[in-house]
């Protein structure tokens, strides 16, 4: 029995030791609100529990004494704290800190629209939705200007954002200025944009305020980032109603480097020989076009090359304005050679670099005649007609290279620093008579990007320009704020100046000019969730020192724009489909040029809307894009001389009919001598739909001529095959 | 009686004694509790339980600070909540999935095992877009896959994920039904010869496998 006694008793110490103890408590954020989920631990036990969705938890322990109480969750620091279990159990009430972190932290949106495959940001537009965009056929401004900001403009290239004109907006590739983005001009035809968008992973597209890493460019940024790495080898080849090209992709086996190159023929005479065409081609637009690239992977970043070398040619006659028998001839000639080397490294200590080297060379050659009915040249009547004959050689080369570092301060707060260098060469060559123009350009530019919560975000900077031509110096400040004010909604302010040189046909007559400037104020309000995106955008950009071109060339010009734009995408209402929609109001006048005053020009209509959709049937592997655009009439003027009073005055003016067009393309997925295959059908304008850009005028003034497309629509059928990678993963809808 | 009693007593009382022994010295403390953790994630019914499961393996983790099987099982329930609430912020869990797997990865370097979970991970997260997000997520997950065979060409949960992966792609872009079979086939082959390092390494799988193929074939 005492035996017995002795166990059960000391059976009974074993037990009393293992009792547990109940612990309770809560967790909260520093703003109390609850946070369910939260991990709650015994220091160097199992005992734990995580908090419900009350935020409370309690659990059981067997540990004793003085014990550390951890509670961690994700997105927040971990608190831990001393607790003594032999005295007190709870409640334990515990509040956790958010961590500043790049997932979570308000970025600034004002002004611009962050397209690309960045895996969490603000995605508005990836290089599917490039490829997707019915109508566009897959040139990256045409897709552009289905956003809010810019201009329905069909007549010649650019995008025409906020009241600004075509040359206002500039493209950077890697941080570097592109000096001829798009096809050589045509009179009153746009023309495509140089760069394929498979080029680039992503885009962003600033319609103002934006940073100061980017200058001399009044309206807007498009910003461009070349892909990294191909996944793998590849072999592919394209062939079309337009064109064909082949090309080859090689990366290496320890995927640490690729090399590849690619060829495109460009023949419009097949096409022409089945659409006619409103006007008479003597040269059918012909382009070869070559690009070569290699890619290295270093220890902390990348080195990226990339070259393109274009050659194009076309010609074509239109009926004389002036004359009922006459006819104007428009002959054109085009090399351009694209380089740029781009290297960016991580050096460690938080320190990053970006460096940005680039060499553009383009040599235009433009011939004009007047020709009689026999397409034979004639001399005109009066000296003015004269002037429709001429030949035009244009070369412009640019050299640049752009530094810069970025520095990690606290947490994900950022400060940015950089130099650039540009060395410009423009030479042009009018009837023999030779006009040149250098240009050593310098910027030195810095900005902060301060995070100073999570919900609070500011990005301060500045700019400071001088230009050799112009022999002055120019301080550009940037300032933007964002605040968060709940999951996915935030507002943005940007204020900005922004100055920008005159065009060189300007500074070839005179070099006494001084920089253009613009200012823009953006205020930004948008909410996203990762389906839908809202946005809605009020601006006011003040424009000073605009080169006026009468009574002298001065920088006597001045104007503004303002407006409001709202943007929709919706991925979720509607199963498998994908659409959006945007509208921009617009109230813009400028006096530049040879205007005789304020007015609204000619480029910028009040309202202009878009529709965009896409459906993928995955069942039949065909995805079907339709895109309406709509855009109220542009006024349209024609300022001519005054002798008598000599001065410029509007002898009349108008407005063009509204503008629609509704573009469809389908892209169908298959297999074709066992490569990846994508056949490709558009057409834009289907409904046929009277489109009118402005209006030309007779000298005289008494007859003036609708600008139109050269044909009413244009039907693209292609396809793109490719062995090795699934480019085809491109066009994969939602049936994962 | 007493003699009976007493006999009883003693009885009782030299199987609680063993019971004790038993319970203190068989298994350690770690073994029992990844027990306890295995126990919840197989009777888990709902992402709450799921959860649970994961915290439970993360105050293993954090506590034994050396092991990576309770990190990578934290992970992998944590993973597993994301499908079990439809609800569920995917792109929520999958940060946490791979702040935990991060952690093993830390002890445990180049395991098959790991690179399969984030392949799981980053599909988890393909799906929450699956149109803008398929060139990124796309290619890391088929990354993922080349480094998991490079580690161990044999592990069968390789060519499970793989095939849950391509089944769904359609026939034209190099995946569907046939793609999914052979692969689902190669997983079951691999499960036969399988055998995991111990009891607590990963040995799950080969069932979904079966069903997967099974549903292939119906």
């Amino acid at each position: 029995m005492k035996y017995l006694i002795i166990l059960l008793s000391s059976l009974f110490i074993l037990l009393s030791a293992r009792a547990q103890v109940q612990v309770l408590g809560s967790v909260r954020d520093m703003k109390s609100r609850i946070l369910a989920g939260a991990n709650i631990a015994i220091k160097g036990s199992y005992d734990g529990t995580t908090s419900d969705s009350t935020g409370h938890f309690s659990f059981k322990t067997f540990e004793k004494g003085v014990q550390t109480l951890v509670v961690s969750n994700i997105g927040y620091k971990t608190v831990e704290q001393q607790i003594d279990l032999s005295k007190e159990f709870g409640p334990f009430n515990v509040a956790l800190k958010e961590e500043i972190s790049e997932l979570k932290a308000v970025t600034v949106t004002a002004g611009s629209f962050e397209a690309g495959d960045k895996k969490r940001a603000a995605t508005v537009l990836s290089l599917l939705d490039v490829l997707t965009t019915g109508g566009a056929n897959a040139d990256i401004s045409a897709v552009l200007k289905t956003l809010p900001g810019a201009q329905q403009v069909g007549d010649q290239e650019g995008l025409f954002v906020r009241g600004g004109a075509g040359y206002e907006a500039k493209q950077f590739i890697d941080g570097t200025m592109v000096n001829n983005p798009f096809y050589s001009s045509v009179p009153d035809i746009a023309q495509r944009g140089r760069f394929s968008p498979n080029l680039f992973k992503g885009t962003v597209f600033s319609t103002g305020g934006y940073s100061a890493l980017y200058g001399q460019a009044l309206s807007s940024a498009v910003i461009l980032e070349s892909i990294d790495l191909p996944e793998q080898s590849q072999v592919n080849a394209s062939i079309s109603t337009v064109f064909l090209g082949a090309g080859f992709q090689k990366l290496d086996k320890t995927k640490k480097s690729s090399w590849g190159f690619n060829y495109g023929y460009t023949n419009l005479w097949p096409y022409f020989q089945i659409v006619k065409q409103g006007v008479d081609y003597f040269t059918v637009p012909e382009f070869h076009s070559g690009d070569a690239n290699f890619r290295i992977k270093t220890k902390g970043g990348m080195i990226k090359y990339y070259t393109t070398f274009a050659t194009s040619s076309l010609g074509l006659r239109r009926p004389d304005i002036d004359s009922l028998v006459l006819k104007d001839a428009f002959g054109l000639n085009n090399t351009n050679w694209y380089n740029n080397l781009s290297w960016r490294e991580f050096l460690g200590k938080g320190w990053k670099m970006n460096l940005g080297l680039s060499y553009s060379t383009d040599l235009t050659k433009i011939n004009q005649q007047l020709q009689d009915q026999q397409n034979k040249p004639v001399t005109g009547s009066t000296a003015w007609m004269n002037l429709k004959t001429y030949s035009l050689d244009n070369t412009a080369n640019l050299s640049q290279i752009k530094l810069v570092f970025d520095k990690r301060i606290s947490g994900i707060s950022v400060l940015r620093f950089g130099n650039e260098y540009q060395y410009a060469y423009n030479k042009s060559i009018y009837n023999g008579f030779s006009l040149p123009l250098k240009d050593h350009y310098y910027a030195a530019f810095t900005e902060a990007d301060i995070n100073i919560t999570n919900e609070l975000a500011f990005k301060l900077g500045g700019r400071l320009e001088h230009s050799s031509i112009l022999k002055k110096w120019n301080l550009a400040p940037r300032l933007a704020i964002a605040y968060k004010t709940g999951p996915g909604a935030q507002f943005s302010f940007a204020y900005g100046d922004f100055y920008q040189k005159p065009e060189n046909n300007q500074l070839m007559l005179t070099t006494q000019l001084g920089y253009t400037k613009a200012t823009h104020y953006i205020l930004n309000f948008m909410k996203t969730t990762t389906l839908q995106t809202f946005r809605v955008e009020a601006f006011y950009k003040k424009y000073e020192d605009l080169v006026k071109t009468f009574p002298s060339i001065n920088n006597d010009g001045t104007g503004y724009a303002k407006g409001i734009e709202l943007f929709w995408r919706d991925r979720k209402t509607f199963q498998g489909m994908d659409y959006w929609i945007s509208y921009s109001y617009l109230d813009t006048k400028r006096d530049y040029l040879n205007y005789p005053g304020q007015l609204q020009p000619n480029f910028a209509a009040n309202h202009t809307a878009s529709l965009v959709l896409k459906k993928f049937i995955t069942k039949i592997n065909t995805g079907f894009n339709f895109t309406y655009s709509y855009a109220t009439g542009r006024p349209y003027y024609n300022i001519k001389y005054e002798t008598s009073n000599a001065k410029y005055v509007i002898a009349d003016q108008g407005k063009t009919i509204d503008y629609h067009n509704l573009g469809f393309s389908m892209n169908y997925l298959t297999t074709i001598f066992k490569s990846y295959a994508v056949i490709v059908a558009s057409v834009t304008n289907v409904l046929g739909s009277n489109q009118i850009f402005g209006y030309n005028y007779s000298q005289n003034g008494l007859y003036k001529e609708a600008i139109t497309p050269v044909a009413p629509r244009f039907f693209f059928v292609g396809c793109f095959l490719s062995w090795g990678v699934d480019r085809r993963q491109d066009a994969i809808n939602n049936n994962l | 009686m007493k003699t009976v009693k007493s006999l009883n007593m003693k009885k009782i009382l030299f199987l609680i004694m063993v019971l004790f022994t038993t319970l203190a010295n068989a298994q350690s403390k770690y073994e029992a509790g990844m027990g306890k953790g295995f126990e919840m994630l197989k009777s888990a019914q709902s992402a709450e339980d799921m959860g649970a499961a994961s915290a439970f393996f993360e105050r293993v983790a954090d506590a034994e600070k050396d092991k990576w099987l309770p990190y990578y099982y934290a992970a992998y329930a944590n993973h597993l909540t994301g499908w079990m609430n439809p609800k569920a912020d995917k792109d929520k869990v999958a940060a946490k999935s791979k702040d935990l797997l991060t952690k093993a990865e830390v002890l445990e370097k180049d395991n098959a095992e790991i690179w399969v979970l984030h392949q799981m991970i980053t599909v988890q997260q393909l799906t929450v877009d699956p149109m803008t997000r398929w060139q990124a997520y796309g290619a890391e997950a088929s990354d993922y896959i080349d480094k998991a065979k490079k580690a161990d060409a044999n592990n069968p949960r390789i060519y499970l994920v793989e095939g849950q992966f391509k089944q769904n792609v359609p026939e034209a872009f190099g995946g569907g039904k046939e793609v999914g079979k052979v692969l689902f086939t190669k997983s079951i082959e691999l499960f036969k010869t399988f055998k995991p390092a111990t009891e607590m390494h990963p040995s799950w799988g080969k069932d979904q496998a079966e069903q997967m193929l099974a549903a292939l074939n119906k």
